[in-house]
């Protein structure tokens, strides 16, 4: 049996739980809880032992390989599916079979592909959605949507004319229809080119500003630290769920990186001097040194060096991207099933 | 939440929008009830009034079952899409995700097939009387009055087209392509137009006692169709292809 990996969070605890930051929503909890929850079909498990919570506004982003079990997890906090165990609160109800209807009105999901009516016209794509929402003022609202997608001129278009960018704007107007308390975006930006993704990205930022609780599954790493609070890496369990910096500064020791004109002489003796630095080594670029505080020892290293006659090109601290932070994680996985 | 017909109608009203622009819809909504329609009609008009009561009753009888068949025909292909249509355009959990339940769902889809069916099959029989009516034979009309003929046509048109419907629902659940959805559902539709058939052609003696008997049957099907449909409606399996 291969060892499950415990999900961390971003105070460096290993635990299934995770302490978060959660705005009080009106029910009193956040606007998404989630207690280990866990899908299997038959022997394959989809996910497992998930728990989480998001507060009311917060944009969370669920990063995960193909196959990680994002779209499932998804999907049953959707009451499309149901989950093998556990426990959720969705929109501030619980996730229980005879709630189903009551978390849907609630909600709203734009699945990765748009799945819209191609015969029909981008209003009467709407109309039918906010009858099945039984809302009122439909005219009111359907402007109101097709306002905040900028897509009010294209109203009265076939939906099969549209491009895959603008009907995936068309399948974002739908799924404000009914403000949502929780909107679930399932990889709205996949297939798109890179102007379209863009739009999206403002849509979902202009929708952050307007307060929408948005929870964003995507593998475009770029995209959740741009558009996230919080995000959570899943793989098959939830293995990190923090601030994208968090999870930085969890994954990876504090350094900094230094690129000299040529070489040091004698790099243990120069580096020794310096009481913040835990440790170096040599890269093709120059020098990287872990360090416990880099404001502290960057002043004190290029002392140091320019002592030692050293001339520098660069003194910084290193950077790691919410990729680094992914691929460490997975590569993590990786091992851990190949043991 | 209690059952809603606006969310019914909602549906209702975005299939009927869909029919306008689907050639495939239109051209099976027109094209079989001209085919159904024309041959009864050549059939009653050129009939020899002379022969046997016996092959006239036939001719008669053979004549209005063409006229039921447009019931089960058109529904069942209709129905066939219903579902497994949506699953491949990719609409069906854009929906599912609504707070529609499912029967609301499935009744808005019966009644998306089951309207037009009713339009058209009561319109192409009363063409068909009519059309028999002013170039037949009198005495070939006067048979087509006389006994439960009329009843049967007012009766069974709705309730084939009922039965026709769940099975093309319950085929379109189930399948994974449209096609084989169609071709298993125009199939299972066929027995109950079995019975009226052998009542058509005087195999079974057709009374108005029959006819009244057979329809209660029938009926009792029908609702027990919709049970079974009701059941087999998934939202699990119809997202992920894997039953619950």
């Amino acid at each position: 049996m291969t060892p499950r990996p415990a999900s961390r969070s971003a105070d460096g605890a290993e635990s299934t739980r995770t302490a978060t930051t959660t705005l009080d929503g009106p029910t009193g909890q956040g606007a998404l809880v989630v207690e280990h929850l866990s899908k299997r079909f038959g022997d394959r498990v989809a996910f497992d032992d998930v728990s989480f919570e998001i507060g009311v506004g917060e944009v969370f982003g669920f990063l995960g390989p193909n196959g990680a079990g994002k779209t499932t997890t998804v999907r049953t906090l959707g009451t499309l599916i149901a989950p093998s165990s556990g426990a959720a609160i969705v929109a501030g109800i619980p996730l229980i079979p005879k709630n189903g209807p009551a978390i849907r009105s609630r909600i709203s999901m734009m699945p990765e592909s748009p799945g819209l009516y191609l015969r029909l016209t981008v209003t009467e794509n709407l109309q039918c959605f906010a009858g099945l929402y039984e809302l009122d003022d439909v005219g009111g609202r359907i402007g109101r949507a097709l306002r905040a997608v900028n897509l009010d001129d294209r109203a009265r278009d076939l939906c099969g004319s549209l491009s895959k960018g603008l009907r995936q704007r068309v399948a974002l107007a739908r799924a404000l229809l009914n403000d949502p308390a929780v909107l679930f975006l399932d990889e709205p930006t996949s297939g798109l080119d890179p102007v379209a993704t863009r739009e999206v990205h403002e849509l979902i930022a202009s929708l952050r500003q307007r307060g929408v609780t948005i929870f964003l599954t995507t593998h475009r790493l770029e995209e959740a630290e741009r558009l996230c609070d919080r995000v959570a890496i899943l793989n098959t369990t939830l293995r990190m769920i923090g601030r994208p910096d968090e999870l930085r500064q969890q994954l990876f020791r504090r350094s900094l990186d230094v690129r000299l004109r040529a070489p040091l002489d004698d790099p243990k003796a120069v580096f020794a001097i310096v009481s913040e630095v835990e440790g170096w080594e040599q890269t093709p670029a120059g020098y990287t040194l872990t360090v416990s505080d880099p404001d502290l020892a960057a002043p004190d290293l290029a002392r140091a060096l320019v002592g030692a006659g050293a001339d520098i090109l660069s003194l910084a601290e290193s950077r790691h991207s919410l990729e680094d932070v992914y691929l460490e994680l997975i590569d993590e996985d990786v091992e851990a099933k190949a043991r | 939440m209690s059952f809603s017909w606006t969310r019914v109608a909602a549906i209702l009203r975005k299939e009927l929008r869909d029919y306008r622009h689907n050639r495939f819809v239109i051209g099976t909504m027109a094209a079989t009830p001209v085919l159904f329609i024309t041959l009864p009609l050549i059939q009653l008009i050129a009939a020899d009034v002379s022969g046997s009561t016996a092959h006239l009753s036939l001719r008669i009888g053979l004549s209005l079952l063409y006229m039921l068949v447009i019931p089960v025909t058109l529904p069942s292909v209709v129905c066939a899409y219903s579902v497994v249509g949506e699953r491949e355009q990719g609409t069906l959990e854009p929906v599912l995700i609504t707070p529609i339940r499912r029967e609301e769902f499935l009744i808005a889809k019966a009644l998306a097939a089951f309207v037009p069916t009713l339009v058209v099959a009561y319109t192409v029989f009363g063409i068909f009387l009519a059309v028999a009516a002013l170039f037949a034979h009198p005495v070939i009309v006067s048979a087509i009055y006389a006994g439960p003929h009329v009843l049967v046509q007012l009766l069974f048109t709705p309730l084939l087209a009922g039965w026709a419907i769940w099975v093309g629902i319950a085929v379109s659940t189930r399948s994974t392509d449209v096609r084989v959805a169609q071709q298993l559902s125009v199939l299972g539709s066929i027995p109950p137009l079995i019975i009226v058939a052998l009542m058509s052609l005087n195999v079974i003696p057709e009374s108005t006692a029959l006819a009244i008997g057979l329809a209660a049957a029938l009926l009792a099907f029908d609702l027990l169709a919709w049970r079974v449909v009701a059941a087999m409606f998934d939202r699990e399996r119809l997202v992920t292809g894997v039953r619950a």
